[in-house]
């Protein structure tokens, strides 16, 4: 029964109810709502049954293993949210005075250099507050450079066509036009279809590396180049940051803007929505145009760099300096790895996904890029099965979670036919990764014998398999009441 | 294997163009586009009456695997907008070549039509990308 249809009216869970109204009269009348909302009236007992009847449906990473590629669904330590839970942290307001924030404010600083060193950027703003807002952020600021020069000419951001699809939709948000280019059958960028689109017109382009397909981008400093002769910057996706922590920096490639998924690298749990952290880090020539607040030391005191001092900062993003709670997740996270950790986790993420890459193609499935060595994740084509067995790579992802694995990513990067992008992460043990190894064997040997078992799963799952297509076109997002 | 009829052009993209015979033209995409999409959930159109240019990113189709671009094949001016598609994307995997088309086009340079392909040499291309 659904929490709505349990509802009686002037059932409560007293125990729970807010203090009185009188928070309420603080509101103006023009702003409170004149329906009161149509929520569920049940009792504190119902409440929490609901609750844990729902938590005990997830399927995620405190449950089961998660090689969901490209979002580096990895263990978040406790202990990072412990600290980052102390008092004085969770209690600060956000307009106390600098003189009270010296603590938060030097996590803050310290935080910006240890980025600043893993990535090789000159300049660190930890104010996007997630992802999407540090592309925009980066893209925003090779703009506001661009302007500033007086060149204005430059309306263009290349992409390549494995991208993730935030990069086309950021350059647009930004005002560019995209121009697509391919990905080579090895897997790298196709450099002359690079050189054929670079020009006057052109203001960047956006890279991820290791790249979408899971493998480094070999060429990257001839790419770097290419595109600053062409008076162009180059953007780097800190989607899979994972793979190269401490071995490589985008700094020393040639970028001249990087945002880092701090909710995926550094410790915060993701996939739920939010919040996230997606500091950027600049070259030189971007220095000045970089988000505020940032913070400064001058080795005394720590202090707020605000538009006063930057002037030409693309200004501010969030009504403050971004999602502390998440920044001092990473900054503890950063602080327990040390600089030899960090060095482990791309060990580990490198070695667990060739491991398994190396397993499965032994054992008969096929990579897309069988003569190159993953990064820190890697794809299984899964064309073979369909085409002979008539079980596809979506039927192999809802088999899994009988099996009590969450699938990979499926169907992207898109021109990878029956794509599976597997990303086992640094934080499993070899038993989890073995166990992997023998759930696909077992679906594959289902579906060889039985394959209707495999195309109808899941059968142990709350919910069945879906129909997508009538869910996509006759949309029922919310409960509503029966009609009376 | 798909249905790829003779008297249709075909872009390398997946689009097919009848040619009206009255300098206008009708754009849909290829049965083999729509198998590779799959079921087609969501289309958006372009507005009737805007310019556009041969390779333009004219109109996306969403399936429940992806979203996909359709890039105009040609030149000219976009006539009308096949309506029924809003409420009934499906038409395009029923009958990709009869209820499914997308758009017309009053072209405006008649040669660029001669760059487009035959059925015999797309059902070559889509092969070849196969592979």
């Amino acid at each position: 029964m659904l929490i709505f249809e349990q509802s009686q009216s002037g059932r409560r869970a007293t125990a729970q109810a807010p203090g009185n109204a009188a928070t309420l009269k603080s509101i103006p009348e023009s702003l409170r709502r004149k329906q009161p909302a149509a929520l569920p009236e049940v009792s504190e007992m119902q409440s929490v049954r609901h609750y844990t009847r729902l938590s005990r449906k997830n399927f995620s990473i405190d449950t089961h293993f998660y090689p969901l590629g490209s979002c580096t669904m990895k263990y978040n330590p406790r202990g990072c949210n412990t600290l980052a839970m102390l008092p004085g942290f969770v209690a600060r307001h956000p307009y106390a005075p600098e003189s009270h924030s010296q603590g938060f404010m030097a996590c803050m600083y310290e935080l910006q250099e240890i980025l600043k060193e893993v990535t090789g950027m000159r300049e660190v703003s930890l104010t996007p507050a997630a992802g999407a807002q540090g592309e925009f952020t980066g893209i925003a600021m090779i703009k506001a450079y661009h302007d500033t020069n007086g060149d204005h000419e430059r309306s263009e951001i290349i992409v390549p066509d494995a991208a993730h699809g935030t990069n086309p939709a950021t350059a647009v948000m930004c005002g560019y036009k995209v121009r697509e280019i391919p990905t080579m059958k090895d897997g790298d960028i196709d450099i002359d279809a690079l050189k054929s689109v670079l020009g006057p017109q052109t203001a960047g382009i956006m890279l991820t590396n290791p790249s979408t397909v899971g493998v480094f981008e070999r060429r990257i400093r001839e790419i770097s180049d290419l595109v600053h002769k062409a008076g162009g910057l180059l953007y780097y996706d800190g989607a899979n940051l994972n793979a190269i922590l401490g071995k490589v920096r985008p700094g020393d490639m040639g970028f001249d803007a990087i945002h880092m998924n701090l909710h995926k690298t550094f410790s915060t749990p993701h996939g739920g929505g939010g919040p996230g952290a997606g500091p950027v880090g600049v070259s030189e020539r971007l220095i000045p145009f970089l988000p505020v607040p940032m913070v400064s030391y001058d080795g005394g005191n720590y202090q707020w760099l605000t538009q006063t001092e930057r002037p030409q900062s693309i200004g501010q993003l969030t009504a403050f300096g971004g999602n502390s709670g998440v920044l001092l997740r990473a900054y503890i996270y950063a602080k327990m790895l040390g600089r030899e950790g960090m060095v482990r986790v791309a060990e580990y993420a490198t070695l667990n996904a060739n491991y398994l890459m190396k397993l499965l193609t032994d054992s008969g499935f096929q990579a897309a890029y069988p003569e190159r060595r993953a990064s820190h994740e890697f794809i299984l084509t899964l064309k073979k099965e369909a085409n002979e067995l008539g079980v596809s790579t979506m039927d192999f992802a809802k088999r899994m979670l009988d099996y009590g694995v969450h699938a990979p990513t499926t169907y992207f990067p898109l021109l990878i036919p029956e794509c599976l992008l597997v990303e086992p992460t640094e934080t499993e043990s070899l038993e989890e990764l073995d166990n992997f190894v023998e759930v696909m064997q077992k679906i594959r040997h289902e579906a060889e014998h039985q394959p209707e078992i495999v195309t109808s799963a899941p059968h142990s799952m709350p919910v069945k398999r879906l129909d997508d297509v009538k869910a996509a076109r006759e949309l029922d997002l919310r409960w509503q009441p029966p009609e009376s | 294997m798909s249905n790829t009829p003779d008297g249709l052009k075909y872009a390398k993209t997946h689009e097919w163009v009848k040619d009206n015979g009255d300098g206008t033209v009708t754009v849909g995409i290829s049965d083999h586009a729509q198998e590779l999409l799959g079921d087609l959930v969501f289309v958006e159109l372009p507005e009737a009456g805007s310019d556009i240019a041969a390779g333009d990113e004219i109109a996306v189709v969403e399936s429940v695997k992806a979203a996909s671009d359709i890039y105009s094949p040609l030149s000219g001016k976009i006539l009308g907008i096949n309506e029924v598609l809003n409420d009934a994307p499906e038409s395009i995997n029923d009958s990709p070549y009869e209820e499914g088309w997308l758009f017309t086009l009053k072209i405006t340079d008649k040669s660029e039509l001669d760059a487009l392909m035959d059925a015999d040499a797309y059902t070559k291309h889509a092969q070849d990308e196969e592979h």
